[in-house]
């Protein structure tokens, strides 16, 4: 509580202490640049990153509860074999539906790839069936099992290959969503650097008459802390408002079904965007006051 | 003349008259590593209520010893110790609260140019960190005033005369009533009028219990001043530290 009431005082400061230290110019002014560029990045790494563990959830979810068994017989045994299998699930404790794909889903199916009026029914197409587990699921090894006895063409997929990398790639994107927001925040510490480098540089002379009064080390730092602190508070505001306007604008995910429209924020994610400035400006806190004093030891 | 009255920011005296301020103990210093010794072996001590001169010829090393002695340069051998510390293993914090009560007259006087003239007088108060108290503010007026800098109290340093900068330099060194002033070449810029004003204030200043230091190659003024003061006169001479001989 107390570092919060240090960080709130040293940011509100006193009007003698910022006259005294000569205006930094262009390396503040590019620290509100910079600060808004990092914000912006900022939003749509952290709108990644949270979209990413939205798929994941969904994708995990979805084809956990589902699995499909593919019935590829001789054209005389397949209907017996399709009928077998009905039965056999609708027997199966842990299995809420099994209905068979139609021709007509099989075709939508296969649109993308044939495209429209290929006539499929002349395909020699395996039947599949959709399962739909309970939340418990279904014993896999005891129904392959008896899948193999009763109906040895069908092939049950219970869907956890794929959905093992599926749900490992999204976990990697929402990673790589995090890595790239640790980038930023690191970015924004190298440029403030620089920029409260570039500053204390040119007024050497000024820190060096300061000391020589009798100012203290915290005195001078804080009058630069909260120069560059502030302003990367400002960037920030500006490029997260900018970030969450240009999400908004992404088609909504509604209208259509793929991972990109899906990047946003949904409900309380929105008060992430709160924190990115506070966290620029924290980061530039941290990084003016380390500069500051760095230069400082190096005067008498 | 006006009156200079201590400001009471801190409201801290000195136990007693000869307290010692600054003292330096068989300090030596040079510039660069293996370089000559510019000064060598010298001791002083600078006590409450004492006035020096301290003199000799360009280059011998006064501006050197002034900053020596407020914690500026360290020494390559010997002891400066600043109001009973040891300027070499001083705090930050500790040597910043030492010079808020060492007076110094710089002989660039050494201004920020971006605040005017007032406001680079209060500058020792603007660094405490604190709002300026309205006794402060009479103060600051008054000095301003005193040094006959009132008609350019919102000049820029750089608008000023070198006489007015040096009156501005000496304003500032007092504002915070200091208990030590360390002036180097107070004079040098000032025509003798001037200097006779900025004597009489050290002098002055002296009599309030204060030490002085005044490093100067201008012998007339120190000449004037002894008639004033009884002031030590110190010579700087190959080096050493010598007390000057009954011409001064």
């Amino acid at each position: 509580m107390s570092f919060l009431v240090n960080i709130i005082a040293a940011l509100i400061g006193d009007a003698a202490s910022d006259r005294v230290v000569p205006s930094a110019g262009t390396s503040a002014r590019l620290t509100v640049f910079a600060s808004a560029a990092m914000a912006f990045l900022a939003v749509f790494a952290l709108a990644l990153s949270l979209a990413a563990g939205r798929v994941a959830a969904r994708w995990s979810e979805d084809l956990a509860r589902n699995s499909t068994i593919r019935i590829a017989a001789p054209m005389a045994e397949i209907e017996a074999e399709v009928a077998t299998v009905l039965t056999v699930l609708a027997q199966t404790p842990g299995v809420v539906s099994a209905r068979e794909v139609s021709m007509e889903e099989q075709r939508a199916l296969l649109e993308p790839w044939f495209g429209a009026g290929m006539p499929i029914e002349f395909l020699p197409l395996p039947r599949i069936i959709d399962v739909t587990e309970s939340p418990e699921g279904y014993d896999v090894e005891g129904l392959r099992l008896r899948l193999s006895a009763e109906a040895p063409n069908a092939i049950l997929d219970d869907h956890e290959t794929w959905r093992s990398a599926l749900i490992a790639a999204a976990g990697r994107l929402r990673v790589m969503g995090y890595v790239a927001l640790a980038l930023i925040f690191g970015a924004t510490v190298a440029m403030v650097t620089l920029a409260a480098q570039a500053a204390l540089s040119a007024n050497v002379q000024v820190i060096r008459v300061l000391r020589l009064v009798g100012a203290r080390d915290a005195y001078i730092a804080g009058a630069f802390v909260r120069r560059f602190a502030l302003r990367s508070l400002i960037g920030g505001g500006i490029g997260t408002f900018s970030g969450g306007v240009a999400i908004l604008l992404f088609p909504d995910q509604a209208s259509a079904e793929s991972f990109v429209v899906g990047l946003g924020f949904v409900g309380a994610e929105w008060l992430w965007l709160l924190i990115i400035p506070l966290l620029i400006a924290f980061v530039a806190f941290q990084a003016t006051k380390a500069a500051a004093f760095r230069v400082l030891r190096g005067m008498p | 003349m006006q009156q200079i009255t201590a400001s009471g920011i801190y409201a801290r005296r000195l136990p007693e008259l000869g307290f010692c301020v600054i003292e330096l103990q068989d300090v030596s210093y040079g510039y660069g590593h293996g370089s000559d010794l510019i000064l060598s072996q010298m001791s002083l001590r600078l006590a409450k209520g004492s006035f020096h001169f301290l003199t000799g010829p360009s280059g011998a090393g006064k501006t050197t010893f002034l900053k020596l002695c407020y914690g500026e340069l360290c020494p390559n051998a010997g002891h400066v110790r600043l109001m009973g510390q040891d300027s070499a293993t001083m705090a930050r914090d500790d040597l910043a609260l030492a010079r808020q009560r060492i007076g110094v007259v710089h002989q660039d006087c050494q201004f920020l140019d971006h605040l005017d003239v007032a406001q680079n007088i209060a500058l020792p108060l603007y660094v405490s960190g604190r709002e300026i108290t309205e006794a402060e503010r009479r103060n600051l007026t008054q000095l301003v005033n005193w040094v006959d800098l009132r008609h350019r109290a919102t000049a820029l340093p750089p608008e000023l005369s070198g006489g007015e900068r040096q009156r501005a330099a000496l304003a500032r060194a007092i504002i915070r009533d200091p208990d030590v002033i360390l002036a180097d070449e107070p004079t040098g810029n000032v025509d003798w009028d001037m200097a006779m004003r900025q004597l009489r204030l050290l002098v002055e200043l002296n009599r309030l219990g204060k030490a002085v230091l005044v490093a100067t190659h201008d012998l007339a003024f120190i000449r004037a001043a002894k008639k004033q003061v009884a002031a030590r006169v110190l010579r700087i001479v190959g080096g050493k530290l010598q007390l000057a001989g009954a011409d001064l």
